[in-house]
């Protein structure tokens, strides 16, 4: 009798759950949804669909995309003229999940998508959405395989291969002595997409290479081979292409071994100083290369950090730079391109495609951004480096 | 009728499982073309067929051979990618979509059904719960490889290094121009042709349903059961019980290569890691909730609980809280005596049919 009562009890619980979920949902985001159908009527709303690891490993980067849009989502909608309905679904950085997440928002009737996140699942969305013509712009997808030979991607970040380059071009010029080494996680498309232009850049510009380490999703743990073997090499540089996660292992480890050299991390390492747990203080010293800093002094940068502070409670990191500057961007060039919230996705698509390479955009993350017709971006990177748990431009 | 009624209890659940798929096929396909099932539902169909695949090929190790394996996805990656290879280099050659999917599963599977051998060769062998231990390497190791396997295609053929060292890329292929680079190492299958088609994906079912229980019923598959329940006494009675685990085993890994072909060429983005041991121990709860032995079990499980989080996905964050919940009470109601006494009232049985008791 017992199992019996427990097992009520259990779907009781089952379906409370499931009766409260959307509306903790609703709760979150009162204004918009309610907001835009009332206003539908007079302007018209488009739907933007994101798509972006919202749990799981990637959590932080899907967190802040969603985060950042959603900003700039509602300060547009409080300009009043035309409204923008954002939703965004969870794709666990997995791309067979991210082609579900997909396919629900096109049900949705989503008109541009605003993702995905992380490299590979966007690779297995661009795909579909190239069928489909729906227009695409990602924030943080950084692979070429993500644009290449697909008219409707754009990027707001930048490419694998100039993240390398530019790591390596500002290395050359700034630090030409340094014996560097590259630990770098080799069953990562990210990961080893920079470290191959890097190294490819490196020996071009006569880059003294000492050490390569790798490492895969499973053996993320531990870093002491790899840190060992650096430090073997008297490598007083360690260019760390890589995620966040691994890299505060790497740091604290190199802590304790009283190993202290100068860490070079790229977009990747962005976030860093909001992990919980992780003790700031070992970060200090690292350089990376990102477009975005949230100390800036410019008044867009800091009205966006107060707001998202203000709603978020954290110093937001690059890719909510991304995706503010990313619905900005679909706002400014649906504008320019006439487009009306009643036209289809493949409408919008075409129209958007010829506007995009005549667009010039300046926002979070760079001044006068603009495109090339195969989707890429074309910004500058600056170097910043962590002083006091701050990024300070290098 | 009276032929139907002398069938054994057996049989009439393999011909309900067959009628089963079929109706479902036609019911989807319907509602497909009429327009009902939107994208998402239509989106989850080739990969729903993959898994059912995985869990009822799963089913033959685990349920009917008796042996635990954890690194099935193993073989589902070995097939996924010698079939992406396969459907990609061929591309030129034979545009027919269908026919090269046909080939690219064939492909997938043999090579899957040769991992196995290797595998299976040795370990099978010895007693105890080896086959649990080396398959479970196996999935690492195999993850391992193809991220060191770089492969392209050009009008001379197919061109594969293997970058052990990690120094090596693409580049190294020495590619003539117009070639395509199929496989990147780490980044995976990139830039793959989506073929892939729930036809496709429902015919494999079918082939998977007569191979397995086909075997189930046939002189080895008794064989395969007697090894088991006893193994000393099945060695008594003169069963070769490697010959009999290794067929079960391989059979087992081909068909999930051919799973695995269906699934890798249904996403344009691939790579290793989907295949980890998560995706193994997922295969593992379909079979385990649908019930060792039990094919139609296996597939229900497996449409289920692949259907189920993408459902959930309107409660947004608690959806993988209630997919655990929903794990937990299927496993009680599953494994209650009660259930089972309630279960046996409505569906009388006779003696001596059940399989996975």
């Amino acid at each position: 009798m017992k199992r019996w009562i427990s097992l009520l009890l259990a779907v009781c619980m089952l379906f409370t759950l499931v009766a409260c979920g959307p509306k903790d949902d609703k709760q979150d985001q009162p204004d918009d949804s309610n907001n835009d159908q009332q206003q539908s009527e007079s302007a018209g709303t488009y739907k933007f669909g994101g798509i972006g690891p919202l749990t799981g490993e990637a959590a932080i980067y899907g967190n802040a995309v969603k985060n950042g849009a959603t900003i700039a989502v509602e300060e547009i909608n409080a300009l009043g003229g035309v409204q923008i309905n954002l939703d965004f679904e969870d794709d666990v950085a997995d791309g067979e999940t991210s082609v579900n997440a997909y396919n629900t928002l096109v049900d949705w009737g989503m008109q541009c998508l605003v993702g995905t996140v992380t490299t590979g699942a966007c690779i297995a969305v661009s795909a579909e959405t190239y069928k489909d013509r729906v227009f695409t712009l990602t924030p943080s997808a950084s692979s070429v395989d993500v644009i290449d030979g697909k008219d409707n991607m754009f990027q707001v970040c930048f490419t694998d291969p100039n993240q390398g380059t530019g790591s390596a071009t500002y290395m050359a010029a700034n630090m030409p002595e340094a014996k560097i080494a590259v630990i770098y996680r080799n069953d990562d498309a990210y990961s080893q997409g920079i470290r191959d232009t890097f190294v490819a850049k490196a020996a071009e510009e006569e880059l003294n290479i000492v050490y390569e380490g790798t490492f895969t999703a499973d053996t993320a743990t531990d870093f002491s081979v790899q840190l060992n073997a650096a430090q073997a090499a008297e490598a007083d540089l360690i260019f760390l292409p890589i995620y966040y996660q691994p890299a505060s292992v790497i740091l604290k480890q190199a802590n304790d071994m009283g190993y202290k050299p100068t860490f070079f991390g790229v977009d990747g390492m962005d976030g860093i100083l909001g992990m919980t747990g992780f003790d700031t203080t070992l970060a200090e010293g690292v350089m990376l290369l990102t477009p975005f800093s949230a100390d800036a002094e410019d008044d867009l940068t800091k009205s966006f950090v107060e707001k998202y502070q203000a709603a978020y409670g954290e110093v937001p990191n690059q890719f909510a730079a991304d995706a503010y500057d990313a619905v900005y961007i679909l706002y400014n060039a649906l504008e320019k391109a006439g487009c009306n919230p009643d036209m289809s996705a493949e409408e919008i698509c075409e129209k958007l495609i010829e506007v995009m390479p005549t667009l010039t955009y300046t926002g979070l993350t760079g001044t006068d951004m603009t495109w090339a017709s195969t989707g890429e971006v074309s910004k500058m990177p600056t170097a910043v480096v962590i002083k006091d748990g701050v990024y300070v431009t290098a | 009728m009276n032929k139907l009624n002398n069938m054994k209890k057996s049989t009439k659940v393999d011909f309900a499982t067959y009628l089963g798929v079929i109706i479902a096929f036609i019911v989807i396909t319907v509602l497909m073309n009429n327009g009902t099932l939107g994208r998402k539902q239509v989106g989850l169909l080739v990969p729903a067929c993959c898994y059912v695949v995985m869990a009822v090929s799963l089913n033959l190790t685990v349920g009917i051979l008796g042996e635990l394996s954890l690194g099935h996805a193993g073989f589902m990656s070995v097939g996924a990618f010698s079939g992406v290879i396969a459907a990609m280099s061929l591309a030129e050659a034979i545009p027919f979509e269908p026919l090269r999917l046909a080939i690219a599963m064939v492909a997938g599977a043999v090579c899957a059904g040769i991992a196995g051998v290797i595998v299976g060769v040795p370990v099978l062998r010895l007693r105890g719960d080896y086959l649990a231990i080396v398959t479970l390497a196996f999935g690492e190791i195999i993850k391992d490889l193809i991220n060191c396997l770089i492969v392209g295609h050009d009008s001379e053929g197919l061109h594969i290094i293997f970058n052990f060292k990690g120094l090596k890329t693409v580049d190294d292929l020495g590619l003539l121009p117009g070639g395509n680079v199929i496989i990147k190492g780490a980044q995976g299958a990139t830039g793959t042709d989506t073929i892939a088609s729930f036809t496709a994906g429902v015919v494999l079912i079918l082939i998977t349903l007569f191979v397995v229980l086909n075997l189930i019923h046939s002189r080895t598959g008794r064989a395969v059961m007697a090894i088991r329940d006893n193994r000393i006494a099945a060695e008594s009675v003169g069963i070769n019980i490697t010959k009999y685990k290794l067929i079960a085993f391989v059979t087992s890994a081909t068909l999930a290569g051919a799973a695995g072909a269906l699934y890798g060429l249904n996403y344009s983005s691939l790579q290793a890691t989907k295949f980890n041991f998560n995706t193994s121990i997922l295969v593992l709860v379909f079979v385990v909730l649908g019930g060792l032995g039990n094919i139609w079990g296996s597939i229900v499980a497996a449409i289920v609980l692949y259907v189920l989080p993408e459902a959930l996905r309107s409660v947004a964050d608690l959806r993988m809280l209630v997919y655990a919940i929903v794990l937990i009470l299927v496993m009680l109601a599953t494994n209650s005596p009660k259930m089972k006494a309630v279960l046996s009232r409505v569906i009388p049985r006779k003696k001596g049919d059940e399989v996975n008791e």
